[in-house]
């Protein structure tokens, strides 16, 4: 199965009921897939006019009580960010695939890059952190973690970004479908309190409030503006700051909350290697091949492979790297993670990155590196 | 003894931030007179502004389920609300700058695609809630903050642009013409397709003090008045006959396939 | 509260009222005219030529003035 193929199987799996989006190299064949599979589950597709339209048609569609999908890249994913701030500043949960290309701009449609990482987290305007961003590597990880972002959308009320990228989108391998009652499938808290008694807009710290649908008896206010407890926006600018602070904390607060499997760093041969090579998403295939090929020829080597990028996974990898004297960040860029990493690792640990874009690290590249600082 | 539309709105938290003499209220009262006047249940009424003067009345003063989302996507979020609930009555508030300027694109295909959403425009010439810059609909020579030595654009004619693009209701009148305008919000109610309104209404604070240099909000009214002619009238004039004048009435009003309707019907056939 | 019921034919809210004399200027019979206190409302100057047409409750873009039923 393609990987786009079977991001859009797991979405409907995942329940996802709504799908907007605009023709883009390389996603389009998720909005193709899902435009033959939603009348046939009941669901609703719909090519919008572009991106903008697209994001928020799947918020519309999400506060009408559907979990609700858009896939694009880079160009596109840059378009719709404005509507990415929408759904956080409203808690609006929506799954959004970026499968990256080549950038910046038109860049090469064809090509993959990792390019969009840090814009995943950072590319709305106003302190927006509060996406959640799954990396996969393989197409079954198109399918787990398409299931995957949609229930952590739905307990946390906000965006979660599958950003995948060209290859690991196009190429085809099995995937394992599981049985539908194995699949672990979320659903948003809806209130239980009777209509006079639900506080909508109220701040209860880091849980999440329930969220019901439109036309259901709530009279709800659904601002993208700042608003007080009792849903007013108009607020005299002396109680601005104060408020401020609690509502942008509790977005971005809530998203660390809790643990799910696709926290979980893989690694590799992690236990005794001093040389670590850190990649996520589809340059960690060659990693891994790299790392095995040094491990014959001796090498204390090991790689470790992140999943959930945003939030960053910052408390894990200092573990893993406690005692690592080289890190080699892999990435399809010129550099996103690295900084986290050097930000996590100790002062004597060397970081260093590999820039390369347009295609995956060859294995013998990768050993190159390895042999230049491994011991 | 209350207004008898109050039940429809939250009076704590009135007056409005609007002006005074601002006419977008005017507009309000239709519409919720059109809701009484045709038993609509109001819990079934989704109701989605844009940004601009007329979106405040979508920040919780009505009493109904409500979006203020972002500036000019207001028809693309009714758009995903009507397909997956086609049973809400949705209604996109918007202004002449959120539909006509940066929601242009989205007004066009949602007409288009004849989407059951009730879009209800109010015009009033200009950017209110920004201090007074140019609109897409502001007359042409018109000094205002961003074109202090005179206006050099043709304004557009959104009423023409949703007829040619295949809403299935298209009508404009002006806040002096409030009966009118409740029953034309009234059958686009009724309306399955893209019911598109505009109401022309005054502008006190910019629009007023630029053109009539008025800030009395009942000069501007009477100026709509005397400037508004019907649809039959404006026929017998050439173009610089009709130049300053406001063309009132029905453009539109046919019944054909809605997109919602459409799909679930298209999709019973795949299931 | 802060209505005023004027003679039993129309009703002004003064808190909604925000003095733009709307209703005034085009109540047909001409039967309102603005007080001179602090803050300007509506008050009837000829009740009885009132016919409770609700041209001012219609024109109201605050809800501050409605026909008495």
């Amino acid at each position: 199965m393609q990987g786009n193929e079977a991001c859009a199987e797991a979405a409907i799996l995942a329940g996802c009921r709504y799908f907007a989006g605009y023709p883009i190299t390389p996603a389009t064949e998720i909005a193709e897939t899902l435009a033959k599979r939603m009348p046939e589950v009941g669901g609703v597709f719909i090519q919008m006019e572009d991106e903008i339209a697209s994001i928020t048609s799947v918020i519309g569609a999400s506060w009408a009580g559907a979990k609700a999908m858009t896939a694009t890249s880079g160009p596109g994913f840059s378009l719709m960010q404005e509507g990415i701030g929408l759904a956080v500043m409203t808690e609006t949960p929506c799954v959004i695939v970026d499968v990256q290309r080549l950038g910046p701009c038109q860049g090469f449609a064809t090509l993959p890059m990792q390019g969009d990482v840090m814009q995943a987290r950072w590319g709305s305007h106003g302190d927006s952190r509060s996406n959640i961003v799954l990396a996969p590597s393989s197409p079954q990880e198109m399918f787990n973690l398409t299931i995957e972002a949609f229930n952590l959308a739905e307990r946390f009320r906000t965006p979660a970004i599958v950003l995948s990228d060209e290859i690991v989108a196009h190429m085809r391998e099995r995937v394992i479908i599981p049985q539908l009652d194995a699949l672990k499938i979320e659903n948003r808290r809806k209130p239980v309190a009777p209509t006079e008694d639900f506080r909508f807009h109220e701040l209860s710290g880091w849980d999440v409030t329930p969220m019901p649908a439109l036309g259901s008896g709530y009279k709800l206010n659904i601002v993208g503006h700042l608003r007080t407890e009792e849903g007013r926006v108009n607020i005299p600018s002396q109680n601005v700051p104060q408020l401020a602070l609690k509502l942008l904390t509790h977005l971005s607060n809530k998203i660390t909350a809790g643990e799910w499997e696709a926290k979980k760093i893989k690694t590799l041969f992690a236990e005794d290697s001093r040389t670590m090579l850190i990649s996520y998403g589809s340059t960690s295939r060659t990693v891994e091949s790299a790392v095995k090929e040094a491990r014959k020829a001796g090498m204390k080597v090991g790689c470790a492979r992140l999943v959930t990028l945003w939030p960053f996974p910052e408390e894990q990898l200092q573990t893993i790297l406690e005692d690592v004297d080289n890190v080699i960040v892999v990435e399809m860029n010129l550099g996103q993670i690295v900084d986290k990493v050097r930000e996590v690792v100790g002062r004597s640990t060397r970081v260093m990155h590999v820039p390369k874009v347009g295609d995956l690290h060859t294995t013998e590249e990768l050993l190159d590196c390895i042999k230049k600082v491994a011991t | 003894m209350s207004h008898p539309l109050m039940k429809y709105l939250r009076e704590d938290w009135m007056p409005t931030v609007l002006c005074a003499g601002c006419g977008d209220g005017t507009v309000l009262q239709c519409m919720l007179r059109a809701v009484e006047n045709k038993n609509i249940d109001i819990d079934q009424v989704a109701i989605i502004a844009g940004i601009g003067c007329h979106a405040r009345l979508g920040t919780g003063y009505i009493a109904a389920d409500s979006m203020w989302p972002l500036h000019g996507r207001a028809l693309p979020i009714a758009t995903g609300i009507k397909l997956v609930n086609p049973n809400l009555h949705v209604v996109v508030l918007t202004g002449d700058g959120d539909c006509g300027s940066i929601g242009l694109s989205h007004f066009v295909h949602a007409a288009r695609r004849n989407i059951g959403v009730l879009t209800l425009c109010f015009n009033n010439g200009i950017y209110g809630m920004t201090g007074g810059q140019v609109a897409p609909t502001t007359p042409k020579g018109t000094i205002t903050k961003t074109t202090p030595y005179g206006s050099l654009e043709y304004p557009l004619d959104l009423c023409s642009l949703a007829e040619t693009a295949g809403a299935s209701y298209v009508a404009r009148w002006t806040t002096a013409h409030p009966k009118q305008l409740t029953r034309s919000i009234e059958k686009a109610f009724e309306k399955k397709g893209f019911a598109f309104i505009e109401a022309v209404t005054q502008c006190p604070t910019y629009f007023g003090r630029y053109t009539l240099e008025t800030t009395r909000a009942s000069d501007i009214l009477r100026w709509f008045l005397r400037n508004s002619i019907s649809i039959e009238q404006s026929k017998k004039l050439n173009p610089t006959e009709l130049g300053g004048k406001i063309i009132i009435g029905e453009f539109v009003d046919t019944q054909k396939p809605e997109l919602a309707e459409q799909y679930q019907a298209q999709s019973k056939l795949k299931k | 509260m802060t209505e005023t019921v004027l003679e039993q034919k129309v009703v002004v809210v003064s808190r909604l009222c925000k003095g733009c004399a709307i209703c005034v200027d085009f109540c047909p019979m001409k039967v309102l005219e603005m007080s001179n206190s602090t803050k300007s409302i509506p008050i009837l100057k000829n009740a009885q030529k009132c016919t409770k047409c609700a041209v001012c409750e219609i024109m109201c873009p605050d809800f501050a003035i409605f026909v008495v039923k």
